[in-house]
């Protein structure tokens, strides 16, 4: 529907790119407004809605009892996954989860879970029997560009919104307690998107920006400002030194971030 | 199931498997192994096995898919049941249709794609044996398949990781390494353009760490890469005798 009208914008925004601007008006390095909404569906253990611009994200979390993985017995187990819901874009059709929805929610589950900020082996119940599983569902509603940092952002914050019930073991049984546990977090990994536009790094690219870009590199940043994720994406290519630079402000936004939602 | 090793780097600095930090595993690559395929690869690093074979440019099917102004590369990776510890189900996993995406994705930069409008180029990966790294074993096997096939490229594409374990960066991860390591990076390179077309990092770095381990993976693809022209040359210069 769009395409058409992109594809005659598409000269259009690289020319502007080339100049350091951006038909947006934003700066090369600049965020688009990010609002964060924490817990607003009830019925799951941790829920948060984010908004970068017109990008809106919905992540859940549940946590249920299950099995661990056979090479670690006595971690909990983490799974994301995403939904890129038909209504979120004319471009999205249903369907089981396509590589775009895979790669989306194998990027988002790496930052999280590499960053170490859920300590699992508290979530152990009985070493190789019975763990709890952290399951982190994005919704994505509707696509303007970067749903990697938008969905990164919604689990994270649906993550600290986590309450988890009290329990204790009766004979092997998980038994519920009234009251509730918060899930504790030690870091706040952020995931930092560019795209490589005529030849120059955009930070937080927006869905036209996305459809004129070469290619796409994410960085997630921790809070020390270790990177603890990478992927790119796109079928273009990065120069050692663009992917230094980006690095570097990757640690600089992601801080920014983490400031402005005092995280 | 193998046991965690009590360290990763001895005394002398010298990993599991007796490499210094900055060494390669042993690397063997075979071109045009494949009768069937237009062009195929075997890549043996380490303990990885790893078999790519191209068919195309050919007729596109489905046909709906074929793009009016060039090809389209398809890419599947796939690990065979029997490569790791414990059965893989053949069944396709997330991890692979993410990797095939990113291998797909890595190698694209390297063709003409606009040599062949309509037509369809089909990538197929198997990993007939895993020991860590057969993401870029696999890209390193696929570009020189491309090339055995004919197809116009820009440079072959030549992959290597490097990573951090026991807190030192090292060159081209083996399996132990790669899960009880510090942090992985695999980095896909055009050598002749300095473009680099595969990048994904897991585990924690600081800036100046990743640094250093992106610098040693490119240096790594540097070494893989005339071993690759080589391999490729070695196909039309190895002569037959033939019994009279």
């Amino acid at each position: 529907m769009s395409s058409v009208i992109v594809g005659l914008k598409r000269k259009q925004i690289a020319q502007l790119i080339a100049k350091g601007k951006r038909l947006d008006g934003r700066g090369l390095t600049d965020y688009r407004e990010i609002k964060v909404e924490q817990g607003i569906i009830e019925r799951a253990e941790g829920s948060a809605r984010v908004l970068l611009g017109k990008t809106e994200v919905l992540a859940g979390t549940k946590i249920e009892v299950g099995k661990p993985f056979p090479d670690t017995p006595n971690e909990g187990v983490l799974t994301v996954n995403a939904e890129l819901v038909p209504l979120a874009s004319p471009n999205f059709e249903p369907g089981p989860p396509n590589e775009n929805s895979i790669e989306l929610a194998r990027v988002v589950d790496r930052g999280i879970r590499e960053s170490k900020t859920i300590d699992f082996k508290k979530l152990c119940i009985k070493p190789g029997k019975k763990v709890f599983v952290v399951f982190v569902d994005v919704y994505v509603l509707n696509h303007d560009g970067n749903l990697i940092d938008a969905s990164a952002l919604a689990a994270l914050a649906a993550l600290l919104n986590t309450k988890m019930s009290n329990y204790e073991i009766e004979e092997d049984e998980v038994k519920i307690k009234p009251g509730y546990t918060p899930l504790t977090l030690t870091k706040h990994p952020i995931a930092v998107t560019f795209a490589k536009i005529n030849d120059k790094l955009v930070v937080d690219p927006w869905l036209e920006e996305e459809q004129t870009m070469d290619t796409r590199l994410t960085i997630t940043v921790d809070d020390e400002g270790n990177i603890c994720a990478m992927q790119k994406g796109g079928t273009g290519y990065f120069t050692p030194k663009q992917v230094l630079e980006a690095a570097k402000i990757a640690g600089e936004k992601a801080g920014e971030i983490r400031k402005k939602l005092n995280w | 199931m193998s046991r965690k090793p009590e360290k990763l780097i001895d005394k002398k600095g010298l990993r599991l498997d007796g490499r210094k930090p900055d060494e390669l595993r042993p690397i063997k690559i075979e071109v045009g192994v494949l009768p069937n395929t237009d062009g195929s690869a075997y890549i043996q690093q380490g303990k990885n096995k790893i078999l790519a074979g191209v068919y195309g440019p050919r007729e596109l099917h489905p046909k709906h898919l074929a793009l009016p102004d060039r090809t389209v590369l398809r890419c599947r990776y796939r690990m065979a049941p029997f490569s790791v510890q414990e059965r893989k189900s053949p069944a396709p996993s997330r991890r692979d249709i993410e990797l095939s995406k990113v291998i797909r994705e890595a190698l694209e930069p390297s063709v003409f794609l606009e040599y062949y409008p309509r037509t369809g180029i089909d990538i197929h990966i198997e990993v007939l044996q895993a020991d860590g790294g057969t993401r870029c074993a696999s890209i390193t096997a696929a570009s020189l398949a491309l090339a055995d096939a004919g197809i116009p490229m820009q440079d072959l594409v030549t992959a290597c990781a490097a990573g951090k374990v026991d807190n030192t960066i090292v060159l081209d991860l083996m399996d132990t390494e790669d899960k009880e390591g510090g942090a992985d990076v695999p980095v896909a390179l055009m050598p002749n353009l300095n473009a680099i077309t595969l990048l994904q990092m897991d585990g924690i770095l600081s800036l100046e760490e990743f640094e250093k381990a992106a610098n040693l993976a490119l240096e790594g693809c540097r070494k893989i890469y005339p071993m690759q022209k080589e391999a490729l040359k070695a196909k039309y210069v190895s002569v037959k005798e033939v019994e009279e």
